[in-house]
């Protein structure tokens, strides 16, 4: 992967080893994150996107704004808010880890809708059509017709928007998160090379997301849609 | 509003609809009211808050903290334009050699999460000896390696749903593979992956705030620095609601520029469309 590792591999993998706490706790926060946020991106996503075509106008609006602010807002500030300026309230005291949760959730379930709604227009108009004609109200129609099979279509880019909450949970490093976008600054305090611990870093990232990929390909294969 | 996944509403459909929509706007105005109330509340109207914002000296930090955040956001978004069709020519090249690679980059980069790359460039190269690293070559090299990969992804797609005929009649009139590329291909790709390029410009937009935490001085730095200023009553949510509403505005007006884009383009095709047709309407 670089010349540094096989150059200095001795020592690179030392770095590891030495601090293979550092890399165990910060990858399982990660995981952790990933894993909840991901859960509550996925229904909250699933939520917005029934709103956005549903045939209440308010609800149509209130989803549209909600996808449109988020979407053109930075992760980074969307964490910065829960993180630093929520406590300011005086509202329930949350930690660092459940704020990054939070603010993942909010940011991902934005993605999530806009996948999820691109899905329902994949679905062809006859199986709506069906639906309606056999007298389902638009709740059933969208539960037990629609949405099944959108899912199906929405696999890659469902998937797209999981790895990059799994990438985006670095971010939460800069908000006291101890995960493994903070692996570094805790490394520097043991006076290891920044150096070999990033690039340990990135590569558990690029095997975590091959894993994702090969997941997406084994699930697309199993619900491909015939058509 | 007609969609296929409901009926037209009947008279009870339409009452209902109604009491829906009175409760989703009571929902909504209940959470944004406890939110401003809560902000009220606990202060943070008070024109103390505010009182630092009001400072010329502090308006120009401001603006030359979102000339930061331009400034590396243009830089990373023409660099990464060009990389990314580097990359996605690269990657179409007859030569094994060429294309694996660019194939291999384009895979890592994407793999790699953003901070971690500035990080890297930040944080790693300046102990192995290499000079020259500010907090904003640390930045745009990461937005460009991340974003060039996947742009070159976006261009690759576009040249690979074009007809096949394009590039054979290309190759019919004799011109060689770069040409074809670059003159025949690209284009079009270019032309039709508009939509998807232009979010991942705003992507590199909103991307930029992650300088933020390899200390680039762009506007949610200076927001955090102001927001911890103690004698103004650390006003962290004013600032924070400042940082919003400039980036917020900011990739509206970026989408926006898109679409009036997207909108001269449609025309252009349509004109091309009508000429095809008179063409077909003189030879008939």
């Amino acid at each position: 992967m670089s010349p540094q590792i096989s150059a200095e591999s001795d020592h690179s993998v030392n770095t590891l080893l030495n601090n293979s706490d550092l890399f165990i706790t910060g990858f399982r926060n990660t995981l952790i994150l990933f894993f909840i946020s991901g859960f509550f991106a996925l229904i909250l996503g699933t939520v917005v996107a029934a709103l956005r075509v549903s045939p209440i106008p308010a609800m149509r609006a209130a989803a549209t704004l909600y996808i449109n602010v988020v979407r053109n807002t930075p992760l980074t500030l969307v964490l910065f808010f829960f993180a630093l300026g929520y406590p300011k309230l005086g509202l329930v005291e949350i930690d660092f880890m459940t704020a990054a949760t939070i603010g993942l959730s909010l940011y991902t379930a934005t993605y999530v809708a806009e996948a999820v709604r691109s899905g329902i227009n994949t679905v062809p108009v006859g199986q709506a059509e069906a639906a309606r004609a056999i007298g389902l109200p638009f709740t059933q129609t969208l539960t037990l017709v629609i949405l099944p099979q959108a899912f199906r279509a929405v696999i890659p880019p469902m998937f797209s928007v999981f790895i990059a909450l799994l990438k985006n949970t670095t971010v939460a490093a800069g908000f006291s998160v101890f995960e493994a976008g903070a692996i570094r600054s805790n490394l520097s305090e043991r006076g290891e090379p920044a150096m070999a611990g990033l690039l340990w870093v990135a590569l558990v990232f690029v095997l975590l997301v091959f894993i994702l990929s090969f997941v997406q390909r084994k699930l697309e294969k199993k619900w491909k849609v015939a058509r | 509003m007609s969609s296929v996944l409901f009926d037209a509403p009947g008279p009870k459909a339409r009452t209902r609809y109604r009491v829906f929509g009175v409760v989703t706007a009571l929902v909504i105005i209940a959470i944004v009211g406890f939110v401003v109330l809560r902000f009220a509340q606990s202060g943070q109207f008070d024109a103390k808050k505010w009182q630092l914002f009001t400072f010329p000296l502090v308006q120009q930090t401001i603006i030359q903290s979102v000339g930061a955040t331009l400034s590396a956001f243009a830089t990373a978004a023409v660099l990464s334009l060009v990389l990314g069709v580097f990359l996605a020519f690269g990657r179409l090249s007859d030569r094994k050699w060429i294309s694996l690679p660019c194939y291999g980059f384009t895979e890592l980069f994407r793999a790699i999460p953003l901070l971690i790359l500035m990080m890297i460039f930040y944080y790693g190269l300046p102990p192995l000896g290499v000079q020259g690293i500010t907090p904003f070559t640390a930045v745009v090299a990461g937005l460009v390696l991340y974003n060039g990969s996947v742009l070159a992804e976006v261009f690759r797609a576009g040249i690979e749903s074009l007809p096949r005929g394009q590039s054979e009649a290309g190759y019919a009139i004799g011109l060689p593979k770069s040409a074809v590329m670059t003159n025949i291909l690209l284009p079009q790709a270019v032309r039709s992956m508009l939509p998807v390029i232009i979010s991942q410009l705003v992507v590199i937009l909103k991307d930029t705030a992650l300088g933020f935490i390899v200390t680039y001085n762009e506007i949610l730095f200076q927001a955090k620095y102001f927001g911890s200023q103690a004698q103004y009553g650390s006003p962290i949510i004013p600032s924070a609601i400042i940082a919003g509403v400039l980036y917020v505005g900011m990739c509206l007006i970026l989408a926006g520029i898109a679409k009036w884009l997207e909108g001269r383009m449609r025309r252009n095709i349509k004109v091309v469309k009508v000429t095809k047709s008179e063409i077909v309407a003189v030879e008939g």
